[in-house]
């Protein structure tokens, strides 16, 4: 038997209490680092995937103001432009509303080419380009869907329903493409020309425009150009590169880095209660035990180590498995959050890293008074008590 | 030779803001490998008198050397260091440690050594063979009868081999014909393994089984028989 055996025996005294101690735990440290990480990605600089020589020009007070389409001609008139595409959120599900994935009309030929990083087979792409009904998708999503080239690909809108009604959207599946850049892609793509003739409102209006530029140095002087021309307009636009597009996207939510903090403090100071009260009530069962150790010849503070070592070990390995937990939650949320801005969402080491050291200050802080209180301990008291 | 010696001790505990005299000027020796029992009424300070010479409470006045040791002197790191090599305490209730089995009780006063988790194993399963328990080594107290239960604290007690075993009451909380079988382990061990036990007991049956009596009344030793 070893020391760690011991203070692992005492913590099997009850069981059930241990392990809903642990599941309190657990839970904090899964919402630390899901929160810490959503926190980061919402303030973090810019992501990979965002390109320094693209632009995003959205409505100037909602990015969810649709855009008139004539914009494009003006927009490639400005000095500095070399090319303009665009993009709308159709939203919609497939099948479930679990099956979420990001869902855009767009023009095939300027879509690809303003992304050269997605590789597509010209092949496809051209039948992307002749098929109004047309769709193309990352190969992921049709692994995951078990989609062949050819299947009709059914989604139901929840924004844009047909002019007759019907909200149940059917495309033709054309092609796929792949790409090796972090944070762009995973997004299934349909003709806009299909989306725009088929929709029951706003014809002729787009989500947003995708401007690439010639110098990523200026960009800031051709964003303001571009803005300059729709200032006095029905539609005035706010231009900024692609990764303030996605954490602006992001941010209607609200303040998440508030937020976060506002969650976890409530969540932390509810289980420094929980988990100190736990272990201030189970030294209280084992004082005549305490006494006895003491007896035995271990000294005071080793008997302190072995409480506070307790109180160590189930915020520890609470804190380890609560975070181990968001860590593998991560890929998952990825997905989502590419929806709204490149960037891989996922757990960094430094979060982790401080998920445990919050998780063994936890320890040492709900462990400490009770540690104390055994190091105290008189033997001849204790086991009169006892 | 005396391998305790008590000198004019006394103890006195505040109760209520009052001083209360468990023990007035106790003087007492007790020679390697002897047994003593140690008889009284509630309250004459017989606990007491067994915690001071187990180094578990300090004497109010007077000098206690056990061992060679003047426990006053000692730090409690050096007392707790002291008991450990020392003493093998048996209470009345056994006190095992609920969540660990036979031998892991057994084996933890061998936490405090620097012998291999091997050899913890090997002395503690020794112990446990000579109380006669070796087959119960997987045991948990709960599992165990009383009788048996007061076996295994025999045997933590002895396991790391102290010179002297102190026990408060071993018999108290048995029945007869497990008392007997605690006393005569406690007997072997005192004659065969040459340990000094010094015995807290009602009983005078079991006090019989000691060398020495010794009678405690009112914080004061008022009477030795010769068994």
């Amino acid at each position: 038997m070893s020391n760690l055996r011991l203070v692992w025996a005492n913590l099997h005294r009850h069981p059930v209490r241990t392990y809903l101690t642990l599941l309190s735990v657990l839970v904090a440290f899964l919402l630390f680092g899901l929160l810490r990480t959503l926190a980061i990605w919402f303030t973090a600089g810019p992501a990979e995937g965002a390109s320094a020589d693209r632009l995003v020009v959205t409505g100037k007070y909602a990015i969810i103001d649709l855009l008139p389409i004539s914009q494009m001609n003006a927009i490639l008139t400005v000095d500095g432009v070399e090319a303009v595409t665009h993009q709308t959120w159709f939203g919609g599900n497939y099948q479930d509303r679990s099956n979420f994935f990001p869902k855009f009309p767009v023009e095939p030929r300027a879509y690809f080419g303003m992304y050269p990083e997605l590789v597509i087979d010209p092949v496809e792409l051209d039948a992307f380009q002749r098929t109004r009904t047309g769709a193309v998708v990352p190969v992921e999503l049709m692994q995951r869907f078990g989609w062949q080239i050819g299947d009709k690909i059914p989604i139901e809108a929840d924004i844009w329903p047909m002019k007759d009604g019907n909200r149940n959207w059917v495309f033709d599946l054309v092609g796929s493409y792949t790409t090796e850049v972090e944070g762009i892609g995973g997004i299934f793509l349909f003709h806009y020309d299909f989306f725009d003739e088929a929709r029951d409102y706003g014809p002729g209006t787009v989500g947003w425009w995708t401007v690439r530029i010639a110098d990523a140095d200026r960009a800031p002087e051709v964003g303001k150009a571009i803005d300059a021309l729709f200032e006095n307009s029905q539609n005035p636009t706010k231009t900024g590169t692609e990764d303030e597009f996605g954490r602006a996207f992001a941010a209607q939510i609200g303040d998440i880095g508030l937020m976060a903090t506002g969650i976890l403090s409530a969540v932390f100071f509810t289980v420094l209660l929980l988990t100190g009260n736990t272990m201030a009530q189970a030294l209280r069962e084992r004082i005549p035990e305490l006494a006895v150790l003491k007896t035995l010849g271990f000294g005071n503070n080793r008997v302190a180590w072995y409480v506070l070592g307790e109180s160590v070990l189930i915020c520890t390995l609470g804190g380890i498995l609560g975070v181990g937990m968001a860590a593998l939650v991560g890929p998952v949320a990825n997905s989502f959050a590419q929806q709204f801005a490149p960037g891989a969402f996922g757990m960094s080491w430094s979060v982790a890293a401080a998920g445990v050291g919050v998780a063994v200050l936890l320890g040492v802080v709900v462990g400490a008074v009770p540690a104390w209180s055994a190091r105290r301990l008189s033997i001849a008291d204790a086991l009169r008590r006892g | 030779m005396a391998i305790i010696e008590l000198t004019d001790v006394h103890k006195t505990f505040m109760k209520a803001r009052e001083a209360v005299e468990v023990l007035m000027g106790i003087d007492l020796g007790v020679e390697a490998g002897d047994f003593v029992a140690l008889m009284g009424p509630s309250g004459s300070g017989k606990t007491t008198l067994l915690n001071i010479i187990g180094g578990l409470d300090g004497a109010t006045a007077g000098e206690v050397v056990v061992a060679d040791a003047n426990l006053d002197a000692l730090s409690s790191r050096e007392l707790a260091r002291w008991r450990a090599r020392t003493i093998g305490f048996v209470f009345q209730f056994y006190n095992l440690l609920p969540v660990l089995n036979a031998q892991r009780n057994v084996e933890l006063p061998l936490l405090l050594t620097k012998l291999s988790g091997k050899q913890r194993r090997r002395n503690a399963q020794t112990a446990l063979s000579i109380v006669g328990l070796d087959d119960r080594a997987g045991h948990k107290p709960g599992e165990l009868s009383g009788g048996q239960q007061q076996r295994v604290a025999i045997a933590r007690a002895i396991v790391a081999d102290p010179p002297i075993l102190v026990c408060d009451e071993p018999t108290g909380d048995l029945d007869r014909e497990n008392a007997e079988e605690i006393l005569d382990l406690l007997r072997i061990l005192n004659r065969d393994h040459g340990k000094t036990v010094i015995m807290v007991t009602h009983d005078p049956k079991a006090a019989d089984h000691a060398k020495r009596i010794l009678h405690l009344d009112k914080g004061k030793l008022v009477q030795e028989v010769a068994a």
